[in-house]
């Protein structure tokens, strides 16, 4: 690793992560871009601004989230000692709501009165629809049919919340289509209308923003561990889908050399059948949702359906950051299938009493691989992104469980 | 000169609007699309944009996303797109075409590639749909080298200083989306669309073309009366899709039809 690299300085001012990133769409939407960036860059270091973001993740979300050590797991496990970051604790159950949050601040100063999502499992639908119902504003979630029929939980949450669900027939009737229609909805409605994405990919400023936006989970970490151990942690796991919560954990680290880091993609079946959703593990970089960034696509150019049981980490491209980090050599992305997560996610609910969302299990999984190779003065973070309550019907059904 | 630029031309010397058509390769089967652009030209299109396939075709509506949908069933790729190409030139030398997609099979080809097959294949110019002007130099700087124009469009949205960035880059002709929105969308404003029309003329010589929501030859000349032509599409890949089980024959007749109507609304003006 190059220990020269100005992780701060990244994206440029015109939103590249080296060769990843940018702002690749239609016209119409580039002035709405435009504005965004502007209005970012006036709020980012504006006090008033920090204040009031500050003042939500305290009392709305209710921040700071413990940092956890799961003694008795790590004792099982016998290797280096883990804690995990409680992102599930935050208000609506995962590490989302600290974006939605920060956008929907921006929305304000936008005067937009109408916040549109896309979600793949559901929970930054429901954090969004969660900001909006705070706010009065209008809220339209677009979801893979799929995902619909996957996460009808989340789903139900969403109207509850009072915003309107939009199943997604096209495509692959995930993430990806979700998107394209948030994309499609945007371009009509530009004038009246935030779009919240929740991941650090899409167009800049988006993959810096929402960066930004979770890079509390980080900066929490790091003063936590360093009060419980002190010391900065050995190593840190996240998973990583669009890599919003992988980031926000990982960015405030990237300058401290001696903190190995790992982001989890989902490899379905394994990626050696083809069947998955890893792209920094198997991709190419090219165009999509906006950005230029790792991808799994075919011979053609087109993009290709992805396989996972976590609805999050069913996405075939990651944020550009990502991208940039893995060909800089700063961050080790790693794949875990489908069974290894299922594992991981009754092994933690079992030892620990707590239940991660499957998307979180991914990390979950590497982390103990990682551990049993660490004697046990090392110490591991994993962000535990998201709870599992959500999940439950998928695992109930591969028990064969009608609940 | 560019095909495009001599056809534009000479359409503006003899006092008549530009007729662009597009359909996108492949839909709703691969054996269609060469004798679907011969029938255009017999029609009255001017200039053929053919739309290559893509798997996330983010600006269109449900119309031309049933077109990729229905073209990528048969596998069609950017480079069937070029063997179509070379296949028309066989036997039509003056038409010009256009590619209109997204960038990543283009980005997967490869600029240099994409450029100099593009040019021996008998493409005129390219239009990428998610590459605005701060994306593309890249891209257009290698179309030049071939000889290629570059087409950009231009929005409602657009500000002065877009307006300027994209006129200085843009080639061949100007592609004005006359909505916010996907292809096929809504009512168009003819107002506030020649008012556009009229400020992007005041920038440039290159010739404005109007697209999105043109769906008859009424909505054609409402445009066309300002704007040096328009641009033709969901109401042409609606037909095709509806006419997938018949003959070749019966499908070109119906995009003749659909045409030489607009055409004839674009003569009378």
């Amino acid at each position: 690793m190059n220990s020269k690299i100005d992780f701060d300085a990244m994206p440029t001012p015109d939103g590249h992560f080296g060769q990843f990133g940018g702002r690749f769409v239609s016209e119409t939407l580039m002035h709405a871009l435009d504005e965004l960036k502007e209005i970012y860059n006036r709020v980012k270091d504006d006090p008033d601004f920090q204040a009031e973001f500050d003042e939500d993740l305290a009392h709305y979300v209710g921040r700071p989230s413990p940092l956890y050590h799961a003694k008795r797991w790590s004792d099982e496990i016998g290797g280096a000692q883990i804690y995990l970051k409680r992102e599930d604790l935050n208000h609506t159950g995962a590490h989302k709501v600290n974006n939605t949050i920060g956008q929907a601040l921006l929305a304000k100063y936008t005067g937009k009165k109408r916040v549109i999502a896309e979600t793949g499992a559901g929970q930054h639908g429901v954090a969004s629809a969660t900001v909006a119902a705070r706010l009065g504003l209008e809220c339209v979630v677009y979801m893979g049919a799929e995902d619909v029929k996957r996460q009808a939980l989340n789903v139900y949450r969403m109207k509850l919340l009072g915003a309107k669900v939009v199943a997604v027939e096209s495509g692959s009737k995930t993430l990806k289509d979700a998107m394209n229609e948030a994309m499609r909805d945007w371009v009509t409605n530009v004038d009246t209308t935030f779009y919240i994405i929740g991941t650090v990919a899409g167009p800049h400023p988006y993959p810096q923003l929402v960066r930004d936006f979770q890079s509390v989970i980080g900066r929490e970490a790091r003063a936590q561990c360093i009060e419980q151990t002190g010391r900065l942690p050995d190593a840190l796991v996240a998973c990583v889908g669009g890599g919003s919560n992988a980031i926000g954990l990982f960015h405030p680290f990237l300058a401290d050399e001696g903190v190995e880091m790992y982001g989890v993609e989902a490899g379905g079946d394994g990626i050696e059948t083809g069947r998955h959703a890893a792209p920094l593990n198997k991709g190419i970089p090219g165009i999509l949702h906006g950005n230029r960034t790792y991808l799994m696509e075919d011979e053609n150019g087109q993009i290709i359906e992805t396989h996972s049981i976590s609805a999050g980490l069913d996405y075939p491209g990651v944020g550009p950051e990502h991208s940039w980090l893995k060909d800089v050599g700063r961050v080790d992305y790693v794949a875990i299938n489908d069974d290894e997560a299922m594992e991981a996610f009754r092994e933690l609910t079992l030892v620990e009493g707590i239940m991660p969302a499957l998307e979180t299990a991914h990390a979950v999984a590497y982390a103990k691989k990682l551990a049993k190779t660490m004697p046990k003065d090392k110490t591991i973070i994993i962000n535990l992104s998201g709870r599992g309550d959500k999940d439950i019907l998928t695992v109930a059904a591969i028990d064969g469980i009608t609940v | 000169m560019n095909r495009i630029t001599a056809t534009l031309t000479a359409l503006k010397e003899s006092g008549r609007k530009a007729l662009v058509t597009y359909f996108v390769n492949g839909d709703p089967r691969p054996g269609i699309s060469l004798p679907a652009m011969h029938a255009l030209v017999e029609s009255g299109a001017d200039i053929i944009e053919v739309g290559v396939p893509f798997s996330d075709p983010m600006a269109e509506g449900p119309t031309i996303q049933r077109g990729h949908e229905r073209a990528l069933e048969h596998n069609v790729s950017l480079t069937n797109t070029l063997e179509l190409v070379s296949a028309f030139r066989e036997t039509n030398t003056t038409t010009p075409i256009v590619l209109m997609g997204y960038a990543n099979p283009v980005e997967r080809m490869g600029y240099d590639a994409f450029a100099i097959n593009a040019k021996n294949a008998g493409v005129d110019g390219l239009l990428t749909v998610d590459l605005p002007p701060e994306e593309a130099p890249r891209l257009t700087d290698k179309l030049k080298e071939q000889g290629l124009e570059s087409i950009f469009l231009l929005a409602p949205t657009s500000t002065d200083e877009r307006m300027d960035k994209i006129v200085s880059l843009a080639s061949g002709f100007l592609y004005y989306v006359s909505l916010n929105g996907v292809t096929g969308a809504g009512n168009i404003d003819t107002d506030a669309v020649n008012a556009r029309v009229d400020l992007i003329r005041s920038k440039t010589d290159t010739p404005v073309l109007v697209g999105f929501g043109i769906k008859d030859a009424e909505s054609a000349k409402k445009v066309g009366a300002n704007a040096d032509g328009v641009i033709v599409g969901s109401v042409l890949v609606k037909a095709m899709g509806e006419t997938d089980n018949q003959s070749d024959d019966e499908i070109c007749a119906v995009l003749k039809e659909k045409v030489s109507a607009i055409r004839a609304g674009l003569d009378s003006l």
